[in-house]
Parts: structure tokens; sequence; C-alpha cells
């Protein structure tokens, strides 16, 4: 079974082809049968390759398959070959596990929707693009995987695209994210001109054994990141993921939370060679990362649509995992990467679940009071904002510890203490969320003879699978004073990423998870302040801090600069030349000549006098001049 | 297969039974404008059909020209003499390939003497398929003449409103040019004639001339200026977008998807290989024209209030690319050149298609009077965003793979150049994608009810163009293998000739030890492993 | 008795004469029509003169050339002439200035 595991991306991307061809003329159940199989099958099929590759003596390459050579020319080689080591098989399980349960949750949400096969098309096809991407064996193929799930994430936040919101945000998406690609074509060519080929394993031994200028590894391991920025929406390219809320809700805790924008951090993870062989580069991982945690977690302090609270939170999460990444805790980076896919997509489905029992009502201030209408959605989302919020022996809890935990073994004080500082604004805002959402007087405008109802099974039963990972996928990385071997996590992955930073003494690390302890808990206890008991604080001071209030609400205005510095001048300076270069200067010196030419013929207008006589007499004069010539 | 075709003259039944069908034409009753449609059809699939035989004969092992067929013609050294190697064999079945579907594509939109533009446009596939089969530069000067006149008529008579200035503009713009290149023909004809005694205009004997660097200096220029009209190269642009915008759509897609890529071809087959001197020279220059081309056209057409002329500014930008990897004069920037050319082709003779549908409908091409087009045309939404996206470079789809060979092809020889090219990554998206959100998507602008889905006449116009947007974008190496070869002997020849440096910056770069590992090339020398 | 060449050559030349002022002195396109006639069976004229002189065949070759191309001629040009007859109601060339630029 395990030696068919390149079939893992092409089983939902065959399913996605037929749905796309003949989706209209299948029925509905069939539909949503088709596309969540494919996925149970992809999950199978992954699941068999990691019994396969745990079972390999350490060491031991894992599966690699090369289907045929794709584009090959002189010496630009790059093939289609998949490889499945240990760092592929946890996103490959994360992907197809996590996906099929938003496929499952999806059959109940998207039941009504008038485009239902289009919606599973596309989401099949999202999660054969995801599987090219992180199953990919060279910088190449990943880049196909790259951009396939970015056209997905475009198709589908603009999947309702009647909606002139929702067209805009996906089209912002795309183009947003093609600014980082450039920057990430460019680093792949700078490899594949020095290094000779874009595979992984070429590319980190060549980096690890010194082979390339570290000028240049930190060139291209930047050039890299930028395309990171722009799919896993870290700055300055994060723009594009909170208007991609405009997606149904489903693509949202699947694309915009789970897994595509994580993509960027398993990139880094993919070429910790690289990464780790540069200083630099790392360190500007490690800052962008700290900085987008600190900066977005701001945001989502004041946002009221309850879908933006969580995308800025997942800007925020995924600014932990570059964090980790940056502080040379790789796997780290990418446990946070696990959890928080269970997390949040537990978070955002619960929140679609809200929105589906208020029938699409998104904004926060007209909720409260939910808890006791539904019972299964209420405790579900709990636990997913206890896990996010970082409180013990849930499993965020035990992922972020081990980001700031490595952030301090680096020696990266000031990091480590951005990363505090992000953990109480994460649980401040989340339990704002529970509290504006679930607590408090029902602010609910629904008509009359609508009543707020719980979700059906397909909706809740996914929920529920995703709480108890949520709550217990923190065991397979215990921290250190567990016991040596209790980072189960960290041991499996040492053979595909880097290892991290050295171990820190075990009552070092007592401290610094008890101090995370307490931030979390801080957060919750102000949230529960300002939201529960003394309801007028909030707006007490944003009266008393009214500029920093409006730059939070304003989201720091920074879609205002980039369209007014980038955007305007380049579409009104393009206007410009259009008109003024374009059409007069190069047209008007064509135009130019032309009228030239005709003022020219007016002047000699008057030999064509339209007489044949005329004309036979310059003949005439002509033919005895001719012959005079040839006489004399 | 390849014993039994050699005896038959193919190279020449494919370039000239579109004009025979078109002299056939003309004995059917233009009052039965069915029987002329079929007819016209029916000729064209024909060759395409024959020009198959071509690529699947096609050896392509030793780069050399095959199907060759050489025959006095007007003597002197003004033969007949054909046939097609690795660089022209993918433009004539380009040519063979779109022909049949634009003279679909005009079942309804042309309605007004079918006869005529069916004749005209038959004219036109030989001229395009002779012009890349031609090995004698006098025939290729014949026929490069020759195709204005049908495309004339078709913009002039068959045209929007602006039809006559468009037109004029595109004739003089393509007739300055080469009268220059005619005239430069005569001097390379007695400069043969000097230095050999004997008369020849054939493209393999005059490339072996030994002309001097101030004489192939003139006549680059005179040749260059030809074919940076027909490319366009930036600013020689602006009769583009006129021509297109007032083209009729089958036009319009003819000359998007061939006749531009002559510009290149010329380069590839004429500017550099005959006066490699002077083209090393020049090539950092043209490379810049071409690079503010790239972001000159991708600027332009961002801000087009007319869907065509949105498409041809595309051109502008997609041909810039094209030219800054032919003037890089490396292998990869050359096959990938080649590649674009035809992706290129069809993505762009698709989106005018696809414009052409949109405009059948609605007789508007103002992005402005659409929106939300896309719930009342499903299928065309898909079609047309997939035609689209090919356009815009998507992995897995055709322009990617020219694209990324471009670039590494270009990065080879300038990294700042390829920094500037891959712009085009974001600017075609946001080009692209803005006029499919304008027109697509939104809500719906369509008071009259004027839009319906595709029928299935335009669904065969445009399913077999998706069908190989596909299949060039996952299996290139079909495309590209049998380039190989005459690419490499089209460098080798200009390495022997040129004693100057191809690549103009020279590359100062560190060579990686070796192999760092057995499973891939090792460091990539400029021109590496060209001989495979 | 055959008068010397000469004479013929002479002949030729004032036939020719007449024909070229005839085409400028009339205004009718017929007339002119028919001068463009007479200027050709002129040069016929010289011609044969100059093949007999010569003693070559090629100038009698030329001769029946020219007699067929004006006979064909002959037939699309007063078609003509009627046709813009019919259109005008007149063959007056003064009158007939359309390609005046």
């Amino acid at each position: 079974m395990a030696e068919l595991f390149w079939l893992i991306p092409l089983i939902p991307g065959a399913s996605a082809l037929l749905l796309v061809l003949f989706g209209a003329k299948l029925s509905r159940r069939w539909v949503a049968w088709q596309a969540c199989s494919a996925v149970f099958l992809s999950f199978l099929l992954s699941s068999a390759a990691f019994a396969h590759l745990v079972r390999l003596p350490p060491g031991a390459p894992g599966l690699t398959k090369t289907l045929f050579a794709w584009i090959s020319s002189g010496p630009f080689t790059s093939p289609i070959a998949f490889a499945f080591d240990h760092l592929t098989a946890v996103m490959t399980l994360v992907v197809t596990g996590v996906g099929l349960l938003i496929h499952v949750y999806s059959t109940a949400y998207m039941a009504e929707d008038r485009s239902h096969a289009r919606y599973f098309a596309h989401l099949n096809l999202f999660t054969f693009f995801m599987l090219v991407l992180v199953m990919a064996s060279d910088l190449v193929l990943m880049f196909v995987g790259w951009e396939g799930v970015g056209l997905c994430s475009y198709l589908l936040i603009g999947f309702w695209f009647e909606r002139p919101a929702a067209a805009k945000a996906g089209m912002k998406a795309f183009v947003v994210n093609r600014v980082g690609d450039a920057a990430f074509i460019l680093g792949i060519l700078f490899l594949l001109a020095n290094v000779g080929g874009s595979s992984f394993s070429l590319i980190n031994k060549a980096a690890g054994g010194g082979l390339l200028p570290s000028g240049l590894m930190t060139l291209v391991a930047i050039l890299l990141f930028i395309g990171a920025t722009g799919k896993s929406a870290q700055i300055p390219l994060y723009v594009w993921l909170p208007d991609a809320m405009e997606g149904p809700t489903p693509v949202s805790a699947l694309i915009h939370a789970a897994t595509m924008v994580t993509a960027g951090v398993y990139m880094v993870c993919r070429l910790s060679g690289l990464y780790a062989a540069s200083g630099p580069a790392s360190t500007v991982v490690a800052w962008i990362g700290a900085a987008t945690a600190l900066f977005a977690a701001a945001m989502a302090l004041v946002q009221n649509d309850i879908k933006k609270v969580l995308a800025y939170s997942t800007i925020s999460q995924i600014g932990y995992m570059f964090l980790g990444c940056g502080v040379g805790a790789y796997a780290a980076g990418m446990f946070h990467l696990v959890t928080h896919a269970f997390f949040k997509s537990l978070l955002f489905l619960a929140a679609g679940s809200v929105i589906h029992a208020l029938a699409g009502e998104q904004d926060m201030r007209r909720m409260g009071g939910l808890r006791k209408h539904l019972p299964v959605t209420f405790p579900v989302f709990l636990v997913g904002a206890l896990a996010i919020s970082g409180v013990p022996f849930l499993s965020g809890f035990f992922s972020k510890d081990a980001i700031l935990t490595g952030a301090f073994a680096g020696g990266q004080y000031a990091l480590w203490g951005a990363g505090l500082l992000g953990a109480v604004l994460t649980a401040f805002y989340m339990f704002r969320l529970v509290y504006m959402t679930f607590y408090g007087k029902e602010r609910t405008a629904m008509e009359p003879g609508h009543s707020i109802h719980e979700s059906p099974r397909a909706m809740t039963i996914p929920l529920v699978i995703l709480a108890a990972f949520s709550a217990l996928a923190g065991y397979v990385g215990l921290p250190v004073f567990f016991g040596e071997k209790a980072d189960l996590f960290g041991r499996y992955l040492a053979s595909s990423v880097k290892s991290g930073s050295p171990h820190l003494a075990v009552p070092t690390e007592g401290l610094l998870v008890l101090l995370a302890t307490a931030s979390a808990l801080l957060g919750i206890a102000l949230a529960f302040v300002f939201y529960r008991r003394t309801p007028a604080l909030p707006s007490r001071l944003a009266s008393r801090f009214p500029g920093v209030y409006r730059l939070l609400v304003g989201k720091y205005y920074i879609d205002e600069v980039y369209d007014a510095v980038v955007v305007r001048p380049l579409v009104r300076g393009a206007e410009k030349v259009y008109e003024r270069f374009d059409l007069k200067v190069i047209d008007g010196a064509l135009n130019g000549s032309a009228a030239a030419a005709g003022l020219a013929g007016k002047g000699l207008n008057f030999l064509q006098s339209g007489l044949v006589r005329d004309y036979a007499l310059a003949f005439l004069i002509g033919a005895i001049t001719f012959l005079g010539f040839l006489l004399l | 297969m390849n014993a039994m075709i050699t005896n038959v003259p193919l190279t020449s039944i494919v370039t000239f039974l579109p004009l025979a069908g078109a002299l056939l034409l003309i004995f059917v009753r233009g009052e039965s404008v069915r029987a002329v449609r079929a007819v016209a059809l029916a000729v064209s699939l024909l060759t395409f059909a024959l020009s198959l035989l071509l690529f699947f004969g096609f050896d392509g092992k030793s780069g050399l020209p095959e199907f060759v067929e050489h025959a006095p013609w007007l003597g002197r050294g003004l033969d007949y003499h054909v046939g097609v190697d690795g660089i022209s064999l993918f433009l004539v079945l380009l040519a063979a390939f779109l022909t049949p579907l634009a003279l679909l594509s005009s079942w309804r939109a042309v309605d007004d003497r079918v006869k005529e533009f069916s004749f005209f446009m038959l004219v036109l596939e030989t001229g395009m398929i002779g012009v890349f089969v031609s090995l004698n530069l006098f025939l290729f000067y014949v026929l490069w003449e020759a195709m204005l006149i049908p495309m004339y008529f078709l913009i002039g008579i068959w045209g929007g409103r602006r039809r006559i200035y468009a037109t004029m503009k595109f004739v003089l713009f393509t007739m300055f040019g080469s009268l220059l290149m005619l005239v430069g023909i005569f001097v390379l004809y007695s400069a043969y004639h000097r230095a050999t005694g004997g008369f020849s205009l054939a493209i393999s004997d005059l490339a072996g001339l030994g002309l001097s660097p101030a004489l192939q200096t003139w006549l680059f220029l005179a040749f260059g200026l030809a074919f940076a009209v027909k490319v366009p190269l930036f600013p020689l642009h602006t009769w583009l977008p006129d021509a297109h915008v007032e083209a009729p759509a089958a036009g319009s897609v003819l000359l998007a998807a061939v006749l531009l890529k002559m510009g290149a071809y010329g380069f590839l087959r004429l500017g550099i290989p005959l006066f490699p001197q002077a083209a090393a020279s020049f090539a950092p220059a043209l490379s810049i024209l071409a690079v503010i081309g790239i972001v000159y056209g991708g600027l332009m057409a961002l801000v087009q209030k007319d869907m065509k002329s949105l498409v041809a500014y595309s051109s502008v930008s997609h041909m810039g690319l094209i030219m800054l990897a032919v003037f890089s004069l490396n292998f990869v920037a050359t096959e990938g050149a080649l590649d674009q050319m035809l992706s290129h082709g069809l993505s762009t003779g698709a989106l005018f298609l696809c414009v052409g549908i949109l405009y059948e409908r609605t007789h508007t091409r103002l992005i402005k009077d659409y929106g939300g087009a896309a719930a009342r045309m499903p299928v065309f939404a898909a079609i047309f965003l997939v035609v689209l996206l090919s356009s815009a470079g998507l992995p897995g789809l055709n322009g990617f793979v020219g694209e990324i060979l471009c670039f590494f092809g270009i990065f080879t020889s300038n990294k700042v150049l390829a920094a500037f090219g891959v712009s085009t990554v974001i600017l075609s998206a946001a080009y692209l994608l803005w006029l499919y959100r304008r027109v697509m998507h939104g809500p719906l602008r369509d008071p009259d009810g004027l839009l319906r889905d595709v029928d299935r006449r335009e669904l065969a116009c445009l399913v077999p163009i998706v069908v190989l947007i596909f299949l060039m974008g996952l299996f290139p190496g079909a495309i590209l293998r049998k380039m190989d070869a005459s690419v490499s002997r089209y460098l080798d020849s200009l390495r022997t000739k040129a004693p100057v440096s191809l690549t103009w910056k020279p590359a100062a770069r560190k060579a990686i030890p070796a192999r760092i590992s057995g499973d891939a090339a090792g460091p990539a020398q400029l021109d590496g492993r060209l001989e495979r | 008795m055959i008068p010397p060449p000469a004479a013929f050559f002479i002949l030729a030349a004032v036939l020719f004469v007449l024909g070229v002022l005839a085409f400028f002195v009339k205004k009718d396109l017929l007339t002119q029509f028919m001068a463009v006639e007479v200027m050709l069976n002129a040069g016929n004229l010289a011609f044969l003169a100059l093949a007999k002189s010569l003693g070559k065949a090629e100038g009698q070759v030329i001769v029946l050339f020219v007699i067929t191309v004006a006979a064909a001629e002959a037939v699309i040009g007063l078609a003509i002439i009627v046709l813009i007859f019919r259109q005008r109601k007149t063959v007056q060339t003064d009158e007939l200035k359309d390609l005046k630029g």
C-alpha cells in the first residue's frame, strides 16, 4: 500500500476533474460522497505510508517516486517527483485528515448552495494542489502546488462571485500572493543556477556542506521567505487574508487556517538546512514572525466580525510558527502548525456553526448568550479557545511553549518577550470573542419564527473530533521535564528538519512554562473583566485613547497606505502614460509623419487633374525626353 | 512512415493547400454561405491534418531542416526552397491549428461577404505557413509581404469603426520596416556574389558569409526594424492595439497568435544567424527595450477600457519576455522563447476567441458594459478562466513552461533583467484577473438578456485549445525534444561565427565544485550541456 | 514595284504623329480610342518594315501578337466606353475627371 503513496494527491485530483467536467449532471448526494471519499482514500493511503515510514529503521530515506520528466531543457530539469518523508507525513496527514473533516462538514454547510458541485470540485482541487505542494520533492514542483493552492484560494474566496466584495477579495488574494511568488521564482532561479537542481535534498545538502557562498544563501532564503510572507500572510503581504473571509466558512477553515496559509512555514522547515545555514535570513524570519504575531493580535482585539477575529488570529499564530523556525526550533514550528490546524479549523468551523445558526450573521455585536442555544458548538468552541490561548494541558499550550522555549534557549530574549506578550493578547481576544458571542444578553436580530438551532450532525461530528484533537494533540510533544524522550514529535521529525536549540535546564524550563501559563490566564482574566464584568470598560477605554483605537479599528490603515502608495500611483500613472505617451508621443509621431506626407501630397495635387489628356501629355513629354536622351 | 512520405512534397502541400482551397472557393457560389464555409473549413482542417504528418514524421535528431524541397524558380539563386526544422515546425503547426478554429469562430460573427472572407483567411494561412517554411530569403520576403495583403483586407473590410485608420497604420508600420529589409536583401545578394562569384539567397549559404562588422550592423538594423515592428518591440507597438481592436475576432486571433511570432521568428532565423556579431552587440539595447516592453505593456494593459486592446497590450508584454529570452542567446532561453511563442499563440488566440464570443452577444467590447457574466455563462466562465490563467503562466498550464524556461535562460545571462522580467508574473495576474473580475464577477449586468452560454460550435473552437493548454503544460517534453537539436545547432553556429562573446554580460559566477550529488545536473554553466 | 523601306518608316511615323495629334485634339473618348488604334497600327507597320528589311521573322511574330492584343483591347475598351456612356450619358473626356486628387 505504502508504495502507492504517489496516488495520495492524484485521487482528489481525479475527483476534482470529474466534478469539474460532470459535476453539474450529478446528484448532490453523489457529489458530496465522491468528494469526501476521494479525500478519505487519500487519508487512508497517507496513514498507510505513515505506518510504513515509522517502521523504517532510523536514518533510512523516505519514499520517493518519479512519475516522469516534466520540463527539461539543457541544464534546466524538473521532474514530476514525489517524496514522502517524516515531515511530509505530518503535513499529508493534517491536510487529508483535517481536510476530510471539513469536507464532511461542508456537505451540510453547503447543502443548499446553488453551486454545490462547483464548491466540491474546487475543494477537491485544493486538496490535490496542497498535497502536490507538500509531497513535491523539488522546489519547482512545490511551486506548482504553491500556485495551485493560490488559484483554489482565489476560486473559493470568490465562490459567491456575485458579491463584489467576494470577487474583489479573491483577486486581491491572488495578486498579493503573486507579488510574493515573483520573489519565490527568483529564489528558485538562484538555486537552479547555483546548485544545479532544485530538489530539497540537494539544496539542503549544498547549504549544509558550505558549498554555497553565504551571501547567496541569505539572498535566496530571503527571496523564498518573501514568497512565504505572501502565502502565509505575514508582514508585509498579510493584507489579503482578512478579506479572504468573504469565502464560505469551511473554506476559511481549510485553506485560510489549517493548511494553505501554513505552506510558508512548511517550506521553511523543508529547507531548514538552507535557513539554518543562513543566520541573517533566520533572524529576518524570526523578527517578521514575532512582529506579525503582535501586530495581528493587536488588530484582532477590536474586530467585531467573528471571522475577522479568527483571521487576524491566524496571521498572528502563523507569526509564532515563523518565530519558532527563525530561532531554529523548526520542529516546534511544525508542532504549532499541527496543533494550530486542529484548533483553528475547529474555531472556524464552530464559528461557521454559529453563523449557520444565526442565518448568516457574522457581527458579534449582534450575538451574545448563544451558549444555551448551541449545546454542542459552545463547548467545542470553548475547547478551541482554551487551546489557542495556551491554557495548560491543551494542545496549544505545548506547542506555543515549545516555540517560546526555543526562542529563550536560543538566547533571543526579546523575541521570547514578544511571544509572551502575544500570548496575553491571544488569550484576551479569544475570550473577548467567547464572551461576546456565547455569554451576556441575547442581541440577535432574528426575524420572529426563525429560531436559533444547533447545526446538523454532519457539522457537529467533525467539530467534536476536532475538539478532541485540539485537546489532546499536544501530548505527542511534551516539554523536557516529562523526560528526555517525551518530545515524541521532535524526535520523530529529527531526520527531516534541523534539530532545534540546546535544551534548557529543567528548572528554567519550568519557570518559562509557568510564565506562559500566567500570561494566558492573565489574558483570559482581562477579557473577563472587560467583556463580562464591566462591559462599559472597552468603550471607556476607546474614548480614552481614541488615536490608538482608531488605528486598530482602521487596521493601521495598511490597506489604505498600499492603495495610496502602490496601487493607485501605478494605475493612475499608467493611465497618464497611456494618454500622454502612447497616444500622444508615439502615435503622435506616427500620425505627424503621415500628416506631413499628406501635406506634401496636397502640394503636388494640381498635377492630378483627372483629365486623361493631361496624363497623356505628361506621358508624351516623358517619352520625347527619353528618346531625346537616347538619340543625343 | 518516413520513407513513405519523403517522396511526397509534404511541406509544399501543407503550404499551398490553403491557397488551392482559396482558388477553389472562387468557383463556389457566394450565396451558398454554408457551402463556402464548409469548403474553407474542410480545406483548413485537411491542412492541419497534413501538418500533423510533418510533426510525427519530423525526426529532429540532426537539427537540420527536414522535408526539404529545393527547385530552381526564377534562377540566379532565387530558388524555391522550403523545409521545416525544430524552430519552424511548431509555428507551422500553430498556424495550421488555429486557422480552422478562427474560421469556425467567425461562423456567425461574419455574415457579410463570407466568400471573400474565407478566401482571404485561406490565403493568409498560406502566407503564414510559407514564411515559416521558407529556406530562401527571396521566397521568405515574397511571402512576408504577401501576407500583408489578406490581413489588410480582413481588417479593412470586416473590421470595426476605425478600421481604415487601423489598416493604414498596420500596413504603413510593417511596410516601412520591410522595405528596409528588401534593401538589405539586395545588399546580401551582391555581397554573396562578390564573395563567391555565384548567386544564392539560400539562408544557409548567406549565414556563412562572414560579413564585415560594419556591414553587419547596417544589415542587422535593416532586418531588425522589420522584425521589431512585427514583434512588436517597444516603442514600435502602437499599431498593435489599433489593429486588434478593429480587426474581426478571427483576424485578431491569427494576428496575435501567428503574425506576431514572425517577428521573433525573423530574429531567430535571419536577424541573429546572419549577423551574429551585430546581434551580439545590439543585444543589450534590444534587451532593455524588451524589458521596457514587458513592464510598459503590462501597465498599459492594466488601464485599458476595451477588452481587445487589453489583450493586445498583454501581447506587447508577453512578446517582450520572448524577445528578452531570444536575446539572452543561450540554450534554455531560446527553447523557452520558442515554447513561449507557442503558448502565447494558443492562449492569446483563445483570449481573442473568448472576447469575440462575448462581443457576438452584446456587441460591445468595453469592460464597463459587463459584469457577473459568470452567472449566465458558467461553462464559458470556466474556459475563459483557464485561458486567462494560461496566459498568466499558472503552473500546470502551458504558459508556465515557456515562462520558467525564459526566466531561467534570461537569468543565466543577466540577473537584473531577469528580475524585471519576473515582474510579468505580478502584472499579468493583475490585469488578467482584474479583467475577469470586472467582466465575469460581481452583480449581473445584462439588461437585455443577451448573455447565453457557449453553444456547441463555440465549444468546438475553444475545447481543442484548452486541451492543448493542458497537454503542453503537463507534457512539454514532446515539443522540447523536437526543438533540442535545431536550437543547439543554431547556437553552435553563432558561437563559431561570432568571435565576440555571445553572452554579453560575462558570467562571473563562482562555479560550485562539480556535482553536489548524482541525482541532478552539475552547476549550470552558461549554455551547459548544449551537446546532448 | 515595292517602295524602299524608308517609305514605310516615314508612313509609320506620319501615321503615329497623326494618332498622337488626334488623341490630343479630340475630346471624344471614342475618337481618342481610334487614335490609339492608329498609333498601334503605325507601330505594326514599323515592325513589319523592319522585319522585311532585316529579313527576320520576329517582327512579324510581334505584329501578330499586337493584333491579337489589340483585338482584345478593343473589345474591352469599347465595352468600357459603352458602360461609361450608359452611366454618364457622355463620353467627353473633359467631363470624366473623377480621378482628380
